[in-house]
């Protein structure tokens, strides 16, 4: 951060004399950004990919009504019986467009397009959850500093020491024993877990992020100058600092959401995801590992999750770009 | 400097004692509160087939009915001096470090583990020395000819490392080089380093470079970034003005800056996967201290899941330790801090 990022304050630029009133216009901090994003052919790329991978999400059944078959549909038909692998290799053909399963036959191209919401869902409210408690934690131990720091610093140096996947893994196995008790079943509840147990382990990673730029905006000059004109905590908190850590938190959300994406895929493939027949992009990777004699099988779901996470790599490496310029690649 | 390092060691024990709370709590005090009784935990020891009876005396045996401090005293207690275990059908002795004792291999899980390790040790270490070497090289390399082919291939290649997950890239790899070209081992090969160097290495090799590549492609990026924020300072500038050569300012200056970071990261890095690579472990089929987790996992294995999450927060604090005291042994003004 250079400088205050604050989209809601009119930049008014004098026009120099010689020109006719108007032909020039300031510019907000919040449009420089956004030109300089514009002009990141990369970075928009991936952000297509993005909107485009949300859209499949979002239209899956859609999709696979007119291009695909019910994830979960066997297909015995398209197995040869003595290998148990697709007729003619792969199967791919108009009618399965990514080809089918071994075994039993099940269309590929559907269960990569369900894999897709289940990934996104996680990956995207997992991510929300820890942009929520690391801000507050960040903020909070940014601001107050004193014990409050000490406290909530210390707890993130924990977590982060944490191995990570280990406890989610076991988390995961603990909680899901009590599936019967509780109000929620099947791969619901599962959903709310993974988001759950991602989003609570990741936050110290926003949390130290948000905490160093609270703890350096504090002490900047127009703070100092809210503070002289009478501005008590609460305003400076909301109304200088906060507007301020937009710029970070979106950067390191779009950060984050891939990093997720692979965690949910990495328990899916251990087998403490969400349980079969559900189509997860781990889950098939999984089962393509026994069928290595079928590569189109592992290719299909291994490239969903490789563009995924690319794509919103290349986006967020281009926010980042264009919203903190002093990082320039 | 010895304050400093007594600091550190006595934080790194905090540390672990915060963590082994965190493990005994998940594991007896959150399903506690989601209603499961004493008998509950016990019937994990003795399968579903146990009458009601024999039940209710080994949960008063391995005192599941104790107040939970009493029971995390307990455990402690074994894995600082040894436990006896009370089985029924005669005293199991654990003895120290005792990070419990499974009733399903019949085994002390410490042994278990230690079975599993130089596996784990083999894998990480000689990954890791793949990819700092390759990571570093190719970030510095990079950040010197900022903008060249060289640098925006590289970086497309780190991009792609990153976004690939290592069980992608392991399936893959063993299809192509294992089962098609047949000119490395098959997934499950592990021959101690002691009995033969040469097959160790082979059968390794595969493993090492899908790991070490992932780790690779982020390394590169991180220290591409260091470097060229360190080579814009104004000490290079001063460096070079009195005449240095410019290998001496790249390497002694330059570069000597940029690694504080990595070195960091490479703590917690190594330090988590010596506690159990399980991903890369179970896509080769390794057994090691990853798998070995997973497998207890999958089991529902109690004292082995508890003992192997100690055993990676260990050596994550233990690696941060020695992060530590190699910093304030390098930069003085961390033993000032």
């Amino acid at each position: 951060m250079t400088a205050p990022l604050d989209p809601t304050a009119p930049a008014v630029v004098a026009a120099p004399s010689g020109l006719p009133a108007g032909t020039i216009q300031g510019r907000s901090l919040g449009q420089i950004a956004w030109m300089r994003l514009k002009r990141d052919k990369v970075a928009m790329g991936g952000a297509v990919v993005v909107v485009l991978l949300i859209l499949i999400a979002i239209f899956a059944p859609v999709l696979v009504g007119w291009f695909g078959h019910p994830p979960n549909e066997f297909h015995q038909e398209m197995i040869d019986p003595s290998t148990m692998t697709p007729k003619g290799g792969t199967g791919i053909s108009g009618d399965f467009l990514f080809g089918v399963e071994p075994l039993n036959g099940r269309d590929i191209f559907s269960r990569v397009l369900y894999g897709a919401r289940i990934s996104l869902l996680i990956a995207f409210f997992a991510t929300l959850l820890s942009v929520v408690i690391g801000t507050v934690m960040g903020v909070v131990a940014g601001f107050f500093g004193g014990w409050v720091d000490t406290l909530i610093s210390r707890a993130m140096d924990a977590f982060l020491a944490f191995p990570l996947l280990v406890f989610s893994l076991a988390l995961i196995g603990v909680l899901a024993q009590f599936e019967t008790s509780l109000a929620v079943k099947g791969d619901t509840l599962r959903i709310l877990l993974l988001i759950f147990v991602i989003g609570f382990f990741n936050w110290p990673y926003i949390g130290r992020i948000i905490r160093g730029q609270t703890l350096s905006l504090r002490e900047r000059e127009f703070v100092d100058a809210a503070r002289s004109l009478g501005a008590r905590g609460p305003y400076i908190l909301f109304r200088e600092i906060l507007p301020n850590l937009i710029a970070p938190v979106l950067i390191y959300a779009t950060l984050l959401i891939p990093t997720n994406v692979l965690f949910e895929a990495a328990l899916s493939f251990l087998g403490v995801g969400i349980p079969a027949p559900t189509a997860t992009w781990g889950g098939m990777l999984s089962d393509a590992v026994k069928y290595y004699t079928v590569p189109h099988f592992m290719f299909f779901p291994g490239m969903a999750i490789f563009i995924t996470v690319l794509a919103f790599n290349l986006f967020g490496d281009g926010l980042r770009d264009a919203l903190d310029p002093k990082s320039s690649r | 400097m010895v304050t400093y390092i007594i600091r550190r060691i006595i934080g790194a024990v905090l540390m672990l004692a915060v963590v082994s709370m965190v493990t005994f709590a998940i594991f007896f005090v959150v399903p506690r509160a989601a209603g499961a009784t004493a008998d509950d935990f016990a019937a994990r020891y003795v399968g579903k087939s146990a009458t009601e009876e024999t039940v209710g005396n080994l949960a008063d045996r391995l005192g599941f009915n104790d107040p939970v401090v009493v029971q995390y005293g307990r455990w402690v207690k074994g894995i600082v001096a040894g436990a006896e275990y009370d089985t029924g059908a005669g005293v199991e002795n654990c003895p120290a470090p005792c990070f419990g004792y499974s009733f399903i291999s019949h085994q002390p899980v410490w042994n278990d583990l230690l079975d599993r390790l130089p596996v784990t040790v083999s894998l990480a270490s000689g990954a890791a020395v793949i990819w700092v070497l390759a990571g570093v090289a190719t970030g510095v390399l990079s950040a010197l000819r900022k903008g060249s082919v060289f640098d925006r291939a590289a970086m497309g290649i780190a991009l792609a490392g990153v976004s690939l997950p290592v069980f992608f890239t392991g399936i893959v790899s063993l299809v192509i080089f294992s089962y098609g070209m047949g000119i490395t081992a098959p997934g499950g090969s592990f021959t101690p380093i002691t009995e033969n160097p040469a097959e160790w290495a082979y059968n390794m090799i595969l493993p090492w470079i899908t790991l070490a590549f992932l780790y690779a492609a982020g390394y590169a990026r991180l220290t591409r970034a260091g470097m060229l924020e360190t080579m814009g300072e104004d000490y290079i500038r001063t460096a070079r003005a009195k005449g240095l050569p410019e290998r001496t300012v790249i390497t002694k200056h330059g570069l000597r800056a940029a690694l504080t970071p990595i070195v960091t990261i490479f703590g917690l890095d190594f330090g988590l996967l010596l506690g159990g690579a399980v991903l890369t472990e179970s896509t080769f089929s390794l057994n090691g201290v990853g798998k070995f987790a997973i497998t207890a996992i999958l089991k529902n294995d109690l004292p082995q899941i508890m003992g192997v999450t100690m055993l990676t927060a260990f050596f994550v604090v233990a690696a941060n330790l020695i992060v530590d005291l190699l910093y304030a042994v390098v930069d003085p003004r961390v033993r000032l801090a």
